[in-house]
């Protein structure tokens, strides 16, 4: 099934200034710094799939997602929507079609809004409703749509569950009819029996409405779970994509093959497991060569000096890493 | 089974407010033995991290422990003045939080706060201590622990913050150990580093180590038993291959279907409808029953307690005989 | 009506009521506020005289003493001052005068602290060193200094007899410039933390703009420590009006607040007419040191810290 590209990230990057103030940096003869929070991140989301990111914290799977909404300004490369820039002028209609929906269903909802107000809020900024009425019957539809009943709409936020906010976030990010969602760890602060629910009304909705997500989480089992394809970030830089089934079963890239190692696995109870040595080095000073290279087994002297670019391997996968690119790593 | 470390016996955790006294924890009993992990599962507001304050005596006022007994190594804790509790808690029970930067003092130096811990609670000089935090640092895995302890909290990354917490919280060599969410705030890589790590100190110290957290991946990793918990009470304790291969209570049956997990493939996920009821406002008779798929009669008015159900113990009418 | 009675129910039943109705200084503090309010409103109403009619003031009845003391009358409760007036009555007047003056300059002082505060802290930049520079600047003079700086402008550049006319204004204007700093602060901080929650990030992505997220979004949720300040900030205003007045350069004496009363007063402190000053004072001292204990209370109800 070919699908077409609904979203595409050409060579994206961000840079984050992380200076002192300028007072200290006179004084103590500090030069300005900078954090690259993403570097010259590629990758394509096509038509009715799920895209997932993953990585640890600080690797910037979170600032992708702020830099597609356009929460961020880029500070290199493009971001093309429906084959249309982004950045140009003339873009502001498509951002109706794309919506967001965020990590904590507590901070996420404006305290003082009534959840009707809350749900109504984009349909009522992009003037989508031609009278009151039309308006009350669409936020019950949604309402409806996400699981809660059209009266909890009368009700303020702290009246509700973690999930049951999480739900309504879901709503408002649907109002303004939306063929793309980015969902930012948008179950991680729920528990798991609540977290059940909200992946499979996420799923639901997105059969019944065609909806095109791209989905941000650090929890490996729950994007095994939604993905069709996975794309894992390290550092700023995307280091591995491949179809789900293909990434969790044969995944290429060492640092891939860690993270799905470090998931706490259910079955082993009782048996121990080889933990996974170092931490991520700090952003600031990302180490040359291959950025994964301190933590690699596999690391030699041209990965410790050349950065290894993202290159398709057979089977439609993306690894950046030379140990794979020359061989040195076989297929699982 | 031999003789339990610490024992907890019937405890109920109230906090009285004006709109009436809110039950957080009801009715609790469970026991570690020595060199045991038992983990504490729960969603959040069932009660488990209430049950570890409450255990090392830190319950935020207007808490207050209203009925039942903690025993430490037989001897009755719950009662004890603040002081007493002072001087118990760092000596014979160590505990470690969620986030390891509010557990250090960010103006000292790790030996500084280290060798004070050890001074305060062992019969020992400076130097002899000095070596001491030296000895302990290198014990939770930290390289060069010589260097390394001469270093402020912010020197240290988040997963080796926590190590020098889990090693403040061992000074004094504490029979039992308090856990609450101790890799919550870490990268999946380093959480596997750090129950390495609590684990081995339960089998080399024969400490009795209580994991509160609501991740079952780390309880099936870390724990020896389990207790479950919900809306306050004991679902279900026993085994913790038991508990997730074989659950008895509805509850714990429907939580470990609603993990999603590796290999399993796009379809939908079992769920558990509805949201643990508020403290305000838990149902007579078993607190799971308006979730409850297998509920009849009795769970309406009647409430269970622990009973012996397959190879662990349930709180569910369903075992009754 | 059923609605109505529910709102009435939940009002009754929400913390901030509970946490008054537990507390008896502050339903001491209130009623106090409440007579000291309903006094100065209604002072034409309830007032026994009018101080400001010259044909019902006589000059012979000055410096009455209280009605209990010896050569009291007892139309005159509280004796008279120096022209006859009646003591009460030209507290009552005076309050009005005080109390206008106050609210009306925290209203103002908050309109503009808020509205600086919350471009500071939204906007950012620039624009946000901008202002806390200047609001640095203010800090370092005294409140009243800047009070008086205004006041002694406005004598300069106005006539005199416009300048009595507007002499009220001028003093709002003059309090309500002096302290809008606080306000500003605080809002800025509240705004640093509130636009940075994802419900804004929310708004952002929505599509609305930055001037209806600050107002539809942020203000309402930075509008808490503002009442508390705004409440503790009456008080002070009517201290500061009260001291420009006793100095002379606050409200004209024809329309006399409490503290030109204090001041005219003082004059007779020392020859034993002593009611004339220290009854418009303890009025002061009632009024300023209950609004504030109500601050007090709002403040600790409204801190979740400390409940």
């Amino acid at each position: 099934m070919p699908a077409e590209t609904l979203l595409e990230l050409v060579d994206v990057g961000r840079e984050f200034d992380v200076s002192r103030p300028w007072l200290n940096r006179v004084l103590e003869g500090e030069p300005r710094r900078s954090l690259q929070a993403v570097d010259g991140v590629s990758f394509s989301i096509r038509r009715g799939e799920t895209l997932a990111l993953v990585g640890e914290s600080g690797c910037g799977k979170s600032t992708v997602a702020r830099l597609i909404v356009g929460l961020y300004t880029l500070s290199r490369g493009r971001i093309l929507f429906d084959g249309a820039d982004l950045a140009d002028p003339g873009s502001a209609p498509l951002r109706r079609r794309m919506q967001m929906i965020f990590q904590d269903p507590y901070a996420s909802l404006n305290p003082r809004w009534r959840v009707r107000d809350i749900v109504a809020e984009p349909i009522v900024a992009h003037g989508l409703a031609p009278d009151a009425k039309a308006l009350a019957a669409r936020v019950a539809e949604l309402l409806t749509q996400v699981g809660l009943a059209p009266e909890d709409g009368e009700r303020f936020p702290h009246e509700f569950s973690g999930g049951q906010r999480q739900r309504v976030s879901i709503a408002r990010a649907l109002s303004s009819n939306p063929e793309f969602l980015v969902c930012d760890e948008p179950t991680s602060a729920l528990d798991v029996s609540v977290q059940a629910q909200i992946l499979n009304l996420m799923k639901d909705l997105q059969q019944r409405l065609g909806l095109t997500y791209l989905f941000i989480s650090h929890n490996l089992a729950v994007v095994a779970h939604v993905a069709t394809r996975v794309g894992v970030m390290y550092l700023g830089r995307l280091v591995e994509v491949a179809d789900a089934k293909t990434l969790f079963e044969r995944p290429r890239h060492p640092y891939t093959r860690m993270l799905i190692d470090a998931i706490p696995d259910l079955e082993m109870s009782g048996k121990s497991r080889t933990p996974v040595a170092g931490e991520v080095p700090s952003p600031l000073t990302p180490p040359p060569g291959c950025a994964f290279n301190p933590r690699c087994p596999h690391a030699n002297e041209r990965c410790r000096t050349e950065r290894p670019v993202p290159l398709e391997l057979p089977g439609g996968r993306i690894a950046a890493c030379h140990a794979v690119q020359e061989g040195r790593i076989g297929d699982l | 089974m031999t003789e339990s470390l610490l024992s907890v016996r019937n405890l109920r955790v109230e906090f009285p407010t004006r709109r009436g006294t809110l039950v957080a924890v009801d009715d609790l009993s469970f026991d570690i033995a020595p060199g045991e992990v038992l983990g504490v599962v729960g969603e959040s507001g069932a009660g488990k991290s209430l049950t570890g304050m409450a255990i090392i005596g830190l319950l935020e006022p207007p808490g207050r422990i209203a009925a039942g007994e903690i025993r430490l190594e037989g001897e009755r804790i719950d009662n004890l003045s603040p002081e007493a509790m002072r001087r118990i808690r760092g000596k014979r029970i160590g505990a470690i939080f969620q986030d390891p930067l509010t557990s250090l003092n960010p103006l000292f130096t790790i030996g500084e706060q280290l060798v004070e811990t050890i001074l305060v609670h062992l019969d020992l000089n400076e130097a002899q201590a000095r070596d001491r935090a030296v000895e302990l640092l290198a014990e939770v895995g930290i390289p060069a622990p010589e260097i390394r302890i001469d270093n402020y909290p912010h020197h240290f990354s988040g997963g080796m913050r926590q190590r020098v917490v889990i090693a403040l919280a061992l000074c004094a060599r504490p029979r039992l150990i308090v856990a609450d969410e101790p890799t919550t705030a870490l990268d999946v890589s380093i959480q596997a580093q750090i129950i390495e790590l609590l684990r081995k100190l339960a089998r080399e110290n024969g400490a009795a180590v209580m994991l509160i957290t609501h991740d079952m991946g780390v309880i099936a990793e870390t724990a020896d038993r389990v207790a479950v918990m919900y809306a306050g009470r004991l679902a279900e304790i026993g085994p913790v291959k038991d508990v997730i291969h074989a659950p008895q209570h509805p509850y714990t049956s429907g939580l470990m279907r609603s993990i999603p997990k590796l290999g399993e493939g796009r379809e939908t996920l079992a769920q558990i409808d509805g949201a643990m009821p508020r403290l305000n406002a838990i149902p007579p008779g078993c607190a799971f029953n308006p979730r409850c798929l297998k509920r009849f009669d009795r769970c309406m008015h009647d409430r269970p307690s622990p009973m012996p159900a397959g190879a662990t113990e349930a709180a569910c009418w369903l075992y009754a005989r | 009506m059923s609605a109505a009675a529910g709102r009435l129910r939940r009002a009754w039943d929400h913390d901030l009521a509970w946490s008054f109705r537990r507390s008896p200084v502050v339903i001491v503090a209130a009623l106090l506020t409440l007579v000291c309010v309903c006094g100065a409103v209604f002072a034409p109403w309830l007032a026994p005289h009018n101080p400001f009619d010259s044909g019902t003031v006589n000059l012979t009845d000055g410096f009455t003493p209280p009605a209990w003391s010896q050569g009291g009358k007892s139309r005159f409760l509280l004796g008279t001052d120096d022209q006859g007036r009646d003591l009460l009555s030209t507290i009552m007047y005076g309050s009005r005068i005080s109390l206008a003056v106050g609210v009306a300059s925290v209203l103002f002082s908050m309109v503009l602290g808020v509205t600086l505060g919350l471009i500071s802290g939204y906007v950012g930049g620039k624009v946000d060193a901008f202002i806390m520079r200047v609001a640095d600047i203010q800090l370092s003079f005294p409140p009243i200094l800047i009070a008086l700086l205004i006041d002694g402008v406005a004598r300069i550049v106005l006539p005199r007899e416009a300048h009595d006319q507007i002499a009220i204004y001028v003093l709002i204007l003059a309090i309500g410039v002096s302290s809008w700093v606080q306000y500003a602060r605080t809002v800025r901080g509240s705004t640093l933390v509130e636009r940075n929650k994802e419900y804004v990030q929310a708004a952002r992505v929505i599509g609305r703009s930055q001037a209806s997220i600050m107002l539809s979004h942020v203000l309402p949720n930075v509008m808490g420590p503002v009442l508390v300040i705004a409440t503790i900030h009456i008080a002070t205003a009517i201290i500061t009006e009260a001291t420009l007045s006793f100095l002379g350069v606050g409200v004209p004496a024809t329309q006399p607040s409490l503290g030109t009363l204090i001041r005219v007063g003082n004059d007779f402190l020392l020859s034993g007419e002593w009611w004339i000053t220290v009854f418009p004072g303890a009025a002061l001292i009632v009024l300023v040191l209950s609004v504030n204990l109500l601050g007090d209370w709002l403040r600790d109800a409204l801190n979740p810290k400390l409940r």
